[in-house]
């Protein structure tokens, strides 16, 4: 694998990261100094006024301890604590490999595959709410599109989707992957191009084709953008607000809630803001170790695949 | 080496073999792809297309019984119930969309600008700030936004949605424009600069027309950002400053609502991104290595 990274850093795409400016860049002084400075200034304002002031107020709110045992107490707490890692776990592994397969699909050569790639992004240029609320529209009961589908092709009744803890998490885990899916694959779809065709062609000639050189060839070379992207998407999805609470709206009775619908309940519903973000705080001890693993891995060298 | 040469024939022949059977699996697939990106989509048709408000449009229809664009003309006439203000919340929408992508790109590319280019700083500084940035998602940090809008005076107004956005659209744009940054050769920097060029004009002249792509792909994502959310929009925003979003949201469980105009705004409020997504699409294509800029 380091020897294949290195076949691809010679490779004429990739940035040859040494070749670093003269050495009077390396130290700014005066003027230039005081124009970076000044370009650097509003991204700092932001993230001083919108990232650091928050976070520390919802650490602050949600530093009460009995917060956190009457969390515990609440069953339907412990459930959306298990909802939310099997969404998580579900949406965000089936649709980055999926997103990596189909990356592989699209990059072959024909003139329907790349009409079909401007269909497939359709669903990542469409507004999420309403998107989501056609999917809550065609699964609603056997009046919607899918049971009606099901009755008219198979002539079997579909089930009654949001009565069903395990149908209606499906629906958000499959709504949820519609969604975010083509842009997953655009992703990867522009790093394989990066992969300069040498390297296929020399593994075609060692016997590599098909499955052997995807698992060979294709998937070491994508392996640290496919590690860093899971980590982005893990952190999204934990986050992900829209698709639960407009398809499965939490049905049947809340037990389909995830942390941040969860959250605002608490929040707006129960007029409980303490307690909502002592809900979603409750999730940094699996927040935290992704985010050091992702720094680590965007350090280690220029950001290349 | 000769075994090398020895199994290239062989693989070769494999092929051959099955190239009608690789055919036919993609053009499967192909099919398969196709129904899953447009079934949602379909249905949206299927409900707007619906001449008459009411229960009618949920029985199970596989095909408007007689399809209409009444329902269009309601929306942009306004007179449909609960979208009597559509064009309004339209341009909300519009608005925070569009300065989001502003402002997104403007101070992305600064700070990436400043931080690759002029070499202020390390730039694991700037990737760690914004990886920072994603660490409690955006959805977990709703009530305390709403706290600081309250403190910063900038409740019920739009620009604490465009805030909100901003802040979480500008580190994934940082990441990508290092990212594309890191492919431009510094010669081209070192050539201005021979001819006399300060930061600004460095930046100007140099740095964003060769960024062109990166900024093109910035552009649509913090669009989308904007127009896919719906929890700070729902939050900071009052009856007064509704958008087209939190109005479709907030009846998304009302089976009185006219779905059928509902349906019709929501086809309406998709166009906009897909028409960026088709102006820029030149820019986003450059953006795919095939065409990037040879050091």
């Amino acid at each position: 694998m380091g020897g294949m990274q290195q076949v691809l850093a010679a490779g004429p795409r990739v940035p040859a990261s040494g070749s670093r400016g003269p050495v009077w860049r390396r130290h700014l002084h005066g003027s230039e100094l005081a124009w970076a400075i000044a370009f650097v200034a509003p991204y700092a304002a932001v993230f001083c006024a919108f990232v650091l002031y928050p976070v520390g107020y919802a650490l602050w709110m949600a530093a009460r301890p009995s917060l956190y045992a009457e969390l515990i107490a609440d069953p339907i707490y412990l459930r959306t604590v298990v909802n939310t890692l099997l969404f998580v776990c579900l949406a965000v592994n089936l649709k980055m490999f999926l997103a990596l397969l189909l990356s592989g699909f699209f990059l072959r050569r024909r003139w329907w595959i790349k009409a079909l790639l401007v269909v497939y992004i359709l669903p990542w240029a469409l507004a999420a709410v309403q998107s989501f609320i056609s999917f809550h529209w065609m699964l609603i009961n056997e009046q919607g599109l899918i049971d009606g589908l099901l009755s008219a092709l198979l002539g079997i009744d579909g089930p009654i989707w949001f009565n069903y803890r395990s149908l209606a998490l499906g629906s958000n885990v499959i709504a949820y992957i519609w969604k975010w899916m083509p842009f997953w694959t655009l992703i990867f779809l522009a790093a394989r191009l990066t992969i300069s065709r040498d390297i296929y062609d020399a593994a075609e000639v060692d016997g590599a084709t098909g499955i052997r050189r995807f698992a060979h060839v294709t998937f070491p070379l994508l392996a640290r953008l496919y590690l860093i992207c899971t980590l982005l998407s893990t952190l999204w999805t934990l986050g992900d607000f829209t698709t639960v609470y407009l398809v499965s709206g939490g049905a049947p009775v809340s037990s389909t809630e995830v942390l941040a619908t969860l959250g605002f309940r608490y929040a707006f519903d129960l007029a409980n803001p303490e307690l909502g973000i002592a809900a979603v705080i409750s999730a940094l001890p699996l927040l935290i170790p992704i985010t050091i693993v992702l720094m680590r891995k965007l350090q280690t060298s220029e950001l290349q695949l | 080496m000769t075994i090398a040469l020895g199994s290239a024939p062989r693989a070769r022949r494999r092929y051959q073999l099955r190239p009608a059977l690789v055919e036919a699996g993609s053009v499967m697939l192909g099919i398969a792809l196709l129904i899953w990106s447009l079934l949602p989509i379909y249905n949206l048709f299927l409900i707007a297309l619906d001449p008459e408000e009411g229960e009618i449009e949920f029985t199970g229809n596989l095909w408007p019984p007689e399809p209409s664009l009444d329902s269009f003309w309601d929306v942009v006439t306004q007179e449909a119930r609960y979208l009597e203000n559509f064009w309004h919340q339209f341009g909300n929408s519009l608005f925070i969309g569009l300065l989001t992508m502003v402002l997104t790109v403007l101070i992305g590319s600064l700070a990436s600008f400043a931080v690759s280019r002029m070499r202020l700083g390390k730039s694991s500084l700037l990737t760690n700030a914004a990886v920072l940035t994603y660490t409690i998602p955006a959805a977990f940090l709703i009530v305390p936004y709403y706290r600081i809008m309250h403190v910063y005076g900038l409740l019920d107004t739009l620009w604490a949605v465009i805030a909100a956005q901003v802040t979480f659209a500008t580190p994934f744009a940082i990441l990508i424009m290092l990212l594309y940054a890191s492919l431009i050769p510094f010669e081209l920097d070192d050539a201005a600069r021979v001819d006399g060029a300060s930061a600004v004009q460095l930046y100007l002249r140099v740095y964003l027309p060769l960024m062109t792509p990166a900024l093109a792909v910035v552009a649509i994502y913090a669009l989308l950002l904007a127009w896919n959310e719906y929890l700070y929009q729902a939050v900071l925003l009052s009856t007064r400053n509704m958008t087209v979003a939190v109005t479709h949201g907030q009846l998304f469980v009302d089976t009185d609502a006219p779905w059928n105009a509902m349906m019709a705004a929501a086809i309406i409020y998709v166009l906009p991104p897909i028409a960026l997504l088709f102006a820029l699409r030149r820019y986003v294509i450059a953006a795919l290595p095939a065409g990037e800029v040879k050091g």
